[in-house]
C-alpha cells in the first residue's frame, strides 16, 4: 500500500538552512548536507531544498548543494526558489534533483509549468502554491509571501493540473511558521479539486498535526520542528502510525 | 564494463552517484557504437514512452541493444528503461519499443491519485536473483503514472489501484518500476546486486 510521506523542508539561502516566522526573521539553522543525512538516517521520505534567497549570484551556490546532496543521500529530493526556465531547471536536476518546485515564475507565466513537465515529465514537477484566506476564498501570494495576486487558488490549482503538474505544494500562509497545526479546510479544498498528489506545508507543531492532516493528505511537510529538535522524524512516524495511518517504516 | 545510457532526457546523476558509492566501474554511453562490448548495461529512464523510442533510434541503440539483450549481455533498466522492454505504451500510441515483452504499458485508473508517487511496499510472486522475499515489509520509491502488466517473468509486484510489475526478471534481463537509486539502502542493495551477477 502507498505509504504517506513526512518531507522534511531546509529553506536555503546562500548555502545555508535558514528558519523564520511566517516567511520573515530568517534565522540560522545549520548545514543543509549534514541536515540533509540527519533526516535520512531518522527516516524521512522526501527532501525539500527551497532556496529563499534565490539570485543569479547565488544560483550556483544551490546547484553545488544540490550535488553534494544527491551524493550522499539516496532519496527524493526536490528543488525550488526561483527557477523560472527549463535551463535553471535542467540544472538542478542534471546536479541530482528528482524534482523541481515552481512557484511565482509559474503564476506569471503558467506555460512554464507545460514546458516543465514535457520536458522532464509530470513526475518531476512540483507546484508549490502559498495560500492566505482572503474572506470566502484563499487567495495566491508570490514572491515568497510578499505580493498578493488576482488569483483563487483552487481555480490556479486546477489550471496547473491541466498543464501538467504532477503534485501540489501547498502553503498555508495563515499556518506556516505558527506552530499550531495544519490547514485541515484549504487542505482538503485543494485535494478534492484536483487528482495529483497533495502535499501540506505550514503549521506543524505537535505530533497529532500530523496524524490529522494525512487523514486528508498525501504527504506533510514541515521544516522548524525538525531543524529546532522539537521531535525527530522517526517520533513522528511511530505517532502517525499509531494512528493507524500507513507510513514507511 | 558497465554501460550508463544516456539518451537525453534521464537525469543519470543519481545512479551514477550509487555506482560510485558502492564503486562500481562504468562509462556513460549515447550512441548505440560506443554499447558494443559493455558487459552490463544500465538504462534510467525518465521522462515519455514516445520519445525514448524515438531516441532508441536517432541514437542508433535500438538494434545493438536487442542484439546485446539476446547475447546474454545482462540489462538493468530502470522505471522507463523497465517499460521500454515491453512493444507499447498507452502513453505513445505510435511508438514501438523494444518487444522483449508481450502485452502493453497502461495508465493507472483515475480512481486514484496520478501520478503514483511516493513509497509502496514489494510483494514477492517468485525467486528474485536481486531482491530476497523478508517477512517485513520492502518499502521502494515509485513516481509514474504508466504501469507493467504482471506477467510471467514478474518476480514482485506492486499493489496501487490493481496489481503491476515492480520487479520483472528473464534470464539477463532486469525491470525495476521504482528508483532503486532513490530507494534507500533496498536500493543500493539491488544495484549492488546487479553489479555483482
Amino acid at each position: 500500500m502507498l505509504a504517506k510521506r513526512i518531507i522534511a523542508c531546509l529553506d536555503v539561502a546562500n548555502g545555508r538552512v535558514v528558519k523564520g516566522v511566517n516567511f520573515l526573521d530568517l534565522r540560522d539553522a545549520g548545514d543543509p548536507v549534514e541536515l540533509a543525512a540527519r533526516y535520512d538516517a531518522q527516516g524521512v521520505d522526501e527532501l525539500v531544498f527551497l532556496d529563499v534567497a534565490a539570485t543569479v549570484e547565488n544560483r550556483s551556490t544551490l546547484v553545488d548543494l544540490v550535488s553534494r546532496t544527491a551524493r550522499n543521500v539516496f532519496i527524493p529530493l526536490t528543488v525550488g526558489g526561483g527557477i523560472s526556465s527549463v535551463d535553471e531547471a535542467r540544472a538542478v536536476i542534471r546536479a541530482g534533483a528528482d524534482k523541481i518546485s515552481i512557484n511565482s515564475a509559474a503564476v506569471w507565466r503558467p506555460e512554464l509549468v507545460h514546458e516543465l513537465s514535457n520536458e522532464f515529465g509530470s513526475q518531476a514537477v512540483v507546484l508549490a502554491i502559498d495560500a492566505r484566506r482572503d474572506g470566502e476564498m484563499w487567495r495566491v501570494y508570490t514572491k515568497g509571501g510578499r505580493q498578493a495576486e488576482q488569483m483563487d487558488v483552487i481555480e490556479w490549482a486546477q489550471n496547473a493540473e491541466q498543464l501538467g503538474v504532477g503534485e501540489i505544494l501547498l502553503t498555508s500562509m495563515d499556518a506556516d511558521g505558527v506552530q499550531a497545526g495544519f490547514d485541515l479546510p484549504l487542505t482538503s479544498a485543494v485535494r478534492e479539486a484536483v487528482r495529483v498528489p497533495v502535499i501540506a506545508s505550514g503549521g506543524a507543531g505537535a505530533l497529532g498535526d500530523f496524524s490529522t492532516i494525512l487523514k486528508v493528505a498525501d504527504a506533510a511537510l514541515a521544516a522548524s520542528v525538525f531543524h529546532f529538535g522539537t521531535f525527530s522524524i522517526a517520533e513522528v512516524k511511530q505517532y502517525v502510525a499509531d494512528a493507524g495511518i500507513v507510513v514507511r517504516k | 564494463m558497465i554501460a550508463v545510457v544516456d539518451y537525453g532526457a534521464g537525469n543519470l546523476r543519481s545512479v551514477t552517484n550509487v555506482l560510485n558509492r558502492i564503486g562500481a566501474q562504468y562509462q556513460v554511453v549515447d550512441d548505440g557504437r560506443s554499447l558494443i562490448g559493455a558487459t552490463k548495461i544500465l538504462l534510467p529512464g525518465v521522462g515519455h514512452f514516445g520519445q525514448l523510442c524515438d531516441a532508441l533510434d536517432k541514437r542508433d541503440l535500438r538494434s545493438t541493444l536487442v542484439d546485446a539483450l539476446n547475447n546474454g549481455v545482462s540489462y538493468l533498466g530502470i522505471c522507463l528503461g523497465m517499460q521500454v522492454l515491453f512493444a507499447q505504451s498507452e502513453e505513445a500510441e505510435g511508438s514501438r519499443g523494444l518487444s522483449i515483452f508481450n502485452g502493453s504499458i497502461r495508465k493507472f485508473d483515475s480512481s486514484e491519485r496520478i501520478p503514483h508517487m511516493g513509497w509502496n511496499t514489494l510483494e514477492s510472486r517468485a525467486k528474485s536473483a536481486l531482491l530476497e522475499a523478508t517477512d517485513s515489509e520492502q518499502y521502494a520509491y515509485f513516481a509514474h503514472s504508466y504501469f507493467c502488466p504482471v506477467i510471467d517473468s514478474t518476480t514482485f509486484t506492486t499493489s496501487y489501484d490493481s496489481n503491476f510489475s515492480s520487479v520483472i526478471e528473464h534470464g539477463n534481463i532486469f525491470g525495476l518500476q521504482f528508483h532503486p537509486e532513490k530507494s534507500g539502502q533496498l536500493g543500493i542493495d539491488i544495484i549492488t546486486k546487479f553489479v555483482g551477477l
